[in-house]
């Protein structure tokens, strides 16, 4: 099968899948536009620059000749056409395939105290930190799961802040045990081992995580859980975060199948919609590499290059093994479904208490009687934590535009073309 | 070293370097806080990826901006404590 | 042992049928209500919360006046996430035309005892600086109000003390018993047929039809308008027949959000949003408010209005089952006249005075009933 030259490819979320696809389907020959909502590439990992191989992707996509938008905030797509607001004005571009690259953010579990200023997440400390929030000197605890601890820890020790201490929720032995398989992944070890052996003289606490942030009006210090007790801990920040989430929503908005918070894709990356692809941690949570490789099957089979995208299903395969090992290593303790209180705020953008969450069947309900969710933030923060706590459903049902807040103008703009369609 | 400028949080001057946030600056600032909450608590930002929508905040004159993931200009104004 | 049979049941835990459940259980009966998904998350999850009283005729007026006579006393015991206020109406009038119909309902508004206000430009521009300054004037309709009506319907069934049983998917009514889906069969002294439009398939000859909404709710903008904002040209659009008509609608909700309505659309059963409908309605609201173009819009949703041949609800005996009341058909009223509503269903079951007379909602009107063309 040749190439499809000319043919139009829009990639929504330029982190690694993203710029893996446009490169991908750009140097096939299609006309490809790639869209984040950041002010520049490189999603969460690769904030602010990434190291060589982000710079090296970097340099290849400004060669590839796609089209780059940024600050671009996807609000709608459907039928052939992409609704997005960039500085507050709508635009619209049409797509023959449309590749969703949309990423992964934090699962944030709510504690007593986790309102307070000076806290965030993990990958969210890094990233405002890499935005110029200042951090040399600075007191930092780092808390939740997942292999993000240790990477923020060693790159705020490089910008000169103060770890003080890392908390990761799973136990010591499942941690050894994932180390053990490792070997299969030389490379990964080494990043491990290299990572571990910089914070050597940070504590790490297995087993362990936050019950509490304490301080009046910001963040003054933790108190963390220990195998072996309680430990209070004075801090400027604190980051913590359990694990990643698909970013799932203009996937679900679009009708593709989702299973337990996942895209479900085919073996060219394409989800059960005509001519949407998905692609990166909204197919599953696995870090850098399975991205990487996904985008560039994406583009490919996108392009039509059904040859140069088979050559990566075995890299592909051995990833997603990869991610179930990650998976099972980090997997959530129950014990965290306590650490919310009944005055624990759970929905931040509205205010609502765990308290008042008691006794609903589901996330409708909930959401309709307390406000829960409807705020801003469109349920992105409280409806996975409501899932981990309560095991409601936050995700199916109908993802309504817009997909992220976009101004009323862009909102009436979504539906214009359809409408002057309909006249003729 | 990286041309500074400025911007002004709440009515005070901030010189920030480029690729600085306004969720940076208003921190620079010495403003812990870039909302309050609906029941009144000071809120900073959380995510820092534009999905949380705790550092919103005022921004040359549009209220609801993600701070997180705007990037300073010379004269930008930024106002937090809005709702 | 098992309990005695209700004295009532009640089909749909709406705001019509928690309305009812209340007021029945305030005159001493038993009730049951099931409802086949969530109280409160039909049409009362998805429509405005207006509380207005109407002139378009005399028994949509009569019906509204006293409902909102019956919310307005009720106010001072809803809780908090009822979220009442007595925000007033403004019926806009877009050019001299308009602003003589706005003097005509002044008029017979005041014949009847209901307070309006004649606002001229300026006037209303005081009122709402965000209105567009060539507008004419407007009617200030001060004791409409606003309220949230999930948590009003639950409210009222709490208060009501009835038994609610949810996921209860009733398939067939007979006289003095329904069977649910799944095969249990509850017996019982009276029912109310509340569900909306699902009536219809209880009742086939039941004249309800769906009519679907779309709304759109903004970020938080206090201050940005004040009043329940409608255009003139919304009882056009309600009142006709038209497949597809838009209105002019803003509302401002407590949280300072801004609540924008109203589009009407028959035919369409699927919840998904019409966007060449949403866009009419949106750019029909910038002509009257063109700053809302910047606010920040974070939900949009659907829903379904229960419409009858002639925009008047259902309210009485069902002619063929004797026992059966109905209360449905309330199209965009149904939070206004849920009171009203249930005051006149209770008359008729238990005979309790009613205040406003019941014949013009008689399910018996549509007596040699047709099936929409």
């Amino acid at each position: 099968m040749g190439s499809e030259r000319g043919r139009k490819i829009v990639v929504v979320g330029a982190g690694p899948a993203g710029i893996a696809a446009a490169c991908a389907a750009a140097e096939a020959g299609c006309a490809v536009v790639l869209m984040d909502d950041n002010p520049t590439a490189g999603g969460q990992i690769w904030r602010g620059g990434g190291g060589r191989e982000a710079a090296q992707w970097t340099a290849r996509l400004e060669a590839s000749g796609a089209r780059c938008w940024y600050g671009a905030c996807v609000v709608s797509a459907a039928g052939g056409t992409v609704v997005a607001e960039r500085d507050g004005e709508p635009m619209r571009i049409e797509y023959h395939e449309l590749i969703l690259a949309t990423g992964a953010r934090e699962l944030f579990l709510p504690f007593p105290g986790w309102t307070l200023p000076g806290i965030t997440g993990l990958g969210g400390l890094q990233a405002l930190a890499r935005g110029g929030v200042p951090v040399r000197g600075k007191r930092v605890v780092l808390c939740g799961s997942g292999p993000l601890l240790l990477a923020v820890a060693a790159h705020l020790r490089e910008h000169g802040a103060r770890v003080e201490a890392m908390a990761e929720q799973a136990d010591f032995g499942r941690l050894v045990r994932f180390a053990a398989r490792l070997v299969r992944w030389p490379g990964k070890l080494a990043q491990g081992l290299g990572l571990q052996w910089a914070l050597r003289s940070v504590p790490f606490l297995t087993g362990a995580w936050p019950v509490a942030a304490e301080g009046r009006g910001e963040l003054e210090s933790v108190l963390l859980r220990t195998v072996q007790g309680t430990r209070r801990i004075a801090c400027d920040w604190l980051g913590c975060a359990f694990g990643l989430i698909p970013n799932a929503e203009l996937a679900a908005f679009l009708g593709c199948r989702i299973e337990a918070g996942v895209v479900a894709v085919d073996e060219w990356q394409r989800t059960n919609v005509a001519h949407v692809f998905c692609a990166g941690e909204p197919t599953g949570i696995g870090g850098l590499e399975r991205s990487l490789a996904e985008g560039q099957i994406a583009g490919w089979a996108a392009a039509g290059q059904e040859t140069k995208a088979r050559a990566l299903f075995g890299r592909r395969a051995d990833l997603h093994r990869f991610s179930a090992e990650l998976a099972e290593a980090f997997e959530l303790r129950q014990e965290l479904k306590e650490l919310a209180s009944a005055d624990t705020i759970v929905c931040r953008c509205e205010d609502v208490r765990r308290r008042e969450l008691a006794g609903y069947g589901g996330w409708r309900g909930a959401k309709l009687q307390t406000r829960c969710g409807m705020g801003p933030c469109q349920g992105r923060i409280c409806g996975p934590a409501c899932s981990f706590l309560f095991g409601w459903d936050t995700l199916s049902g109908r993802v309504r535009p817009p997909v992220f807040p976009a101004s009323m103008g862009t909102v009436a703009a979504a539906g214009e073309r359809q409408r002057r369609e309909a006249r003729v | 070293m990286p041309e500074t400028f400025e911007v002004v949080v709440n009515g005070d001057v901030v010189r920030v370097e480029p690729g600085t946030s306004a969720a940076a600056a208003i921190l620079m600032a010495g403003h812990g806080a870039c909302r309050k909450s609906v029941g009144g608590e000071p809120r900073a930002p959380l995510c820092g990826m534009g999905v949380c929508f705790e550092c919103r905040a005022e921004v040359d004159g549009v209220r609801h901006v993600r701070t997180c993931q705007a990037l300073c200009r010379a004269g930008m104004r930024i106002i937090t404590d809005g709702i | 042992m098992s309990e005695p049979a209700p004295d009532v049941l009640v089909i749909g835990a709406g705001i019509i049928g928690a309305a009812c459940a209340w007021r029945l259980a305030a005159e001493g009966a038993r009730v049951t209500v099931l409802e086949s998904d969530i109280a409160g998350g039909g049409a009362t999850a998805a429509g405005m919360g207006h509380i207005v009283v109407m002139d378009d005729s005399e028994a949509e007026f009569a019906l509204t006046r006293r409902s909102r006579q019956l919310w307005n006393d009720l106010a001072g015991e809803l809780p908090a996430d009822c979220e009442y206020r007595r925000t007033g109406t403004i019926w806009v009038a877009a050019d001299e035309e308009e602003a003589a119909i706005v003097a005509r309902k002044h008029a017979w508004y005041a014949e009847r005892g209901v307070m309006t206000e004649i606002l001229d430009a300026r006037a209303l521009a005081w009122a709402e600086p965000n209105l567009w300054a060539g507008l004419a004037g407007g009617l200030l309709v001060p004791d409409d109000a606003v309220l949230y009506a999930p948590c009003a319907a639950r409210w009222l069934l709490e208060r009501a003390g009835a038994e609610l049983r949810c996921g209860a998917c009733v398939e067939r009514v007979e006289s003095g018993a329904v069977a649910l889906r799944g095969g249990e069969r509850l017996s019982c002294g009276a029912i109310v047929c509340a569900n909306g439009c699902a009536a219809a398939q209880l009742f086939p000859d039941v004249a309800v039809r769906p009519r679907k909404g779309q709304l759109a709710i903004t970020d938080r903008y206090p201050g940005f308008v004040n009043h329940q904002l409608v255009e003139l040209g919304y009882l056009k659009s309600a009142h006709g027949t038209a497949s597809e008509s838009v209105a002019f609608n803003a509302q401002p909700r407590p949280t300072g959000q801004v609540l924008l309505g109203s589009s009407r659309q028959f035919g369409v059963d699927t919840p998904e949003i019409e966007w060449p409908l949403m866009t009419r309605m949106i750019e029909r609201a910038f002509e009257y408010m063109p700053a809302l173009r910047g606010l920040s819009v974070i939900r949009t949703w659907t829903g379904f209005r229960a419409a009858t041949p002639d925009g008047l609800p259902l309210i009485g005996q069902y002619a063929a089952m004797p026992g059966v009341i109905l209360a449905t058909g309330h199209e965009g009223l149904g939070i206004t006249t849920a009171l009203a509503t249930a005051e006149l269903v209770a008359g008729t079951i238990t005979g309790s005075a009613a205040a406003i007379c019941g014949e013009p909602y008689s399910p018996s009107r549509f007596a040699a009933a047709h099936s929409y063309a």
